[in-house]
């Protein structure tokens, strides 16, 4: 992230609305397309697969050009999505998260969590060794012993819990 | 009378033990869930869910409707002690509440909250004892083109009560029925929206699309504003609750009306928190005391309370008596319902008695349950509330993936909640309303099959929806509400262009 902009400084509130209203016409319009493959005429069983959907992304291409036309017009209200500051806190969460979120697949989901939370309080909270380990690993195995031993829900496991032959 | 003798079996089996237990861990969970940021009502139920695959209907029904009747109360913690609302609906109660706290009142605030909820829900209930029966059986009389024109007057309520934009209200709507519209067409067996990705065939979960545009984007939204606890220590004992309770009985009115426009709002799904605002400007207005809101007045922590909690306790009149939800988290309610193989609508009254009924004694009960376990457990839950959020975050996080994964048992979901979880802070950023998406989601299928179900039977002709005088009266209802500030505008400019 670029630090050389002063602390309030960010994206404009309208350049990210009408980048909304621009994404909402986008969808509308895949899911016109999607319908108009499915069909949106009659059939022999009544209105066929795409008819319903196909008003429904109508709809959101028309609301999402009331959108645009309104983020759009120059009295729109000014101000600062969030700033770059706030905004790389958030993204300091969505990348891990995302990552953890696709590791749940490969190494299941107790190591990636222990992982999770281990790297969230150490580099965010900046918490001493004892106290991330202690949660870290703590959480997770409380998780196993409600999921897995009360209520008898069998949650993604990886490599580590095969070896283990949990 | 029949419906006392019902209501008498339903106490019989919420007072079984096991019950009685799912009962308490319930409330305290959802208190859990209230106080703690990005754990909401809606999300909070759905990541619980799964743990009530093992329960009978009757006992899981009571588990989540707990943790629902625990979130409400809840929210009012942080907000009085620590000016953070801990949900949406809690916004205005932080209005007074929490100046009420600085003031050391923190004792009074929060008992007097706690029991204008207690009165919201208890006259809710009642409400739904007396008239979910009867909404009911009228309702056993629809075909289709009723049943859509419920579904319509639902959706158009949205539109014309949300304080949001109306366009923008309708684009997130209408995102959530396309969204509901992917996968495997339930009549004519085709496959639709799915381009080809096979992760796409069984659609979007919408207990998956909660987690994340609930949970995630609330937490991404914490995360922005930095957010730290700060201040706020409270002590309740039997001394102030009595002398808080002597003194409430003056607001009755202030209650009574808090009650009904809760009612209201929450039977038409605008829900707890616009319920709320109303009944504290709207008490604000009609007070002696109204310019002392704002400063710690108690009659401003009684009216969004009231509100709030009747409104959050009769969305599920509709949810019952229609199966249509009034609030998210009655939407996930209503999910569970499919999930344990039961037939949302007015069906159930008649086929699964004990559990409706069970379900609406467990309504009494629990939200009395509740006030007991908030009015002693303050202390305990604010210290909870000083856990930074550094420790707090990543576990609610790893909370929502598990019962992401959880509701199907498929990674995949895990990814897709991460990605709703995005969509939700930017949708939220911009003032999009979620509710409106969720609610789309999770009826989307059932509208769309009764709208052509109607078509069909009509070969076509829209003019089924205007059919009868049942039908006619609820799409003109539906209409009406879709329009509503419109009207509104239209009717203040002509009030202001008589006297010119």
């Amino acid at each position: 992230m670029n630090t050389q902009h002063t602390s309030n400084s960010g994206p404009s509130h309208r350049s990210v609305e009408i980048g909304v209203a621009l994404l909402v016409i986008a969808f509308g319009a895949i899911v016109i397309f999607g319908s108009l493959s499915a069909g949106i005429g009659w059939g022999a069983e009544g209105p066929r697969a795409g008819f319903f959907p196909f008003y429904i992304g109508l709809s959101i291409v028309i609301s999402g050009a009331v959108n645009l036309w309104n983020a759009a017009r120059p009295d729109a209200s000014g101000g600062i999505f969030a700033e770059w500051s706030q905004l790389w806190q958030v993204m300091l969460v969505v990348i891990p998260a995302t990552i953890y979120a696709f590791a749940v697949g490969y190494i299941g989901i107790y190591v990636s969590s222990m992982l999770f939370i281990g790297w969230f309080m150490r580099w965010l909270g900046k918490y001493g060794w004892i106290k991330v380990v202690s949660i870290a690993v703590g959480m997770p195995l409380i998780v196993y012993f409600i999921f897995e031993r009360w209520f008898l829900v069998s949650l993604p496991k990886g490599p580590i819990e095969h070896w283990l032959n949990l | 009378m029949e419906e006392f003798a019902n209501l008498f079996h339903g106490f019989a089996v919420t007072l079984q033990p096991f019950n009685i237990l799912v009962m308490v861990i319930g409330i305290v969970l959802g208190i859990l869930i209230g106080v703690l940021p990005g754990l909401g009502g809606a999300n909070g139920v759905a990541i619980l869910l799964p743990l009530t695959f093992s329960m009978s209907p009757t006992s899981a029904i009571i588990m989540l409707t707990c943790i629902y009747w625990g979130a409400l109360f809840g929210g009012a913690i942080t907000s009085i002690l620590f000016n953070i609302p801990g949900e949406p609906w809690s916004v205005a109660t932080t209005f007074d509440g929490h100046p009420m706290a600085q003031q050391g009142r923190a004792g009074e605030a929060l008992t007097g909250a706690f029991t204008s909820s207690f009165i919201g829900a208890l006259f809710a209930v009642i409400m739904i004892t007396l008239v979910a029966p009867l909404v009911a059986s009228f309702a056993l009389q629809f075909g289709p083109a009723e049943k859509f024109a419920v579904y319509f007057l639902a959706f158009c309520s949205f539109v014309g009560l949300s304080k949001e934009p109306p366009f923008k209200t309708i684009a997130s709507m209408m995102i959530g029925f396309a969204l509901a519209a992917v996968g495997l067409d339930a009549i004519t067996g085709q496959l639709r929206l799915t381009f080809g990705f096979t992760e796409l065939l069984n659609g979007f979960d919408f207990l998956i699309a909660v987690i994340g545009l609930f949970g995630i984007g609330e937490i991404l939204l914490t995360m922005e504003e930095g957010l730290e606890f700060r201040g706020g220590k409270a002590k309740i004992d039997m001394k102030v609750v009595l002398r808080t309770w002597t003194s409430l009985p003056r607001y009755w009115m202030t209650s009574l009306r808090s009650c009904i426009i809760g009612c209201w709002m929450g039977i038409t799904p605008a829900g707890a928190t616009p319920a709320s605002f109303m009944s504290y400007g709207i008490a604000k207005r009609m007070s002696k005391n109204g310019r002392n809101f704002g400063k710690g007045e108690m009659e401003g922590v009684v009216a969004p309370e009231t509100a709030a909690h009747a409104a959050g306790t009769s969305a599920l009149l509709p949810m019952l008596s229609l199966g249509v939800p009034g609030s998210p988290t009655a939407a996930v309610l209503l999910g569970g319902l499919l999930i344990w193989g039961l037939q949302p609508g007015p069906m159930l009254f008649v086929e699964q008695k004990e559990f409706v009924w069970g379900l609406i004694a467990s309504m009494y009960l629990g939200n009395l349950v509740g006030l007991i376990i908030v009015l002693t457990c303050v202390p305990v839950l604010a210290a909870i509330l000083r856990i930074p959020f550094s420790i707090i975050a990543p576990i609610i996080l790893v909370l929502c993936a598990i019962g992401a994964y959880t509701v199907n048992n498929n990674v995949f979901d895990v990814i897709m909640m991460m990605v709703f979880g995005v969509l939700g802070y930017v949708l939220k950023k911009c003032n999009y309303p979620l509710a409106p998406l969720v609610l789309a989601l999770v009826l989307g299928k059932m509208a769309e099959e009764s709208f052509r179900q109607s078509l069909l039977s009509s070969q076509g002709n829209l003019g089924v929806f205007f059919s009868n005088g049942l039908v006619s009266s609820i799409m003109i209802l539906g209409l009406i509400a879709l329009f509503w500030s419109v009207i509104q505008e239209g009717y203040s400019r002509l009030l202001r262009a008589r006297p010119a």
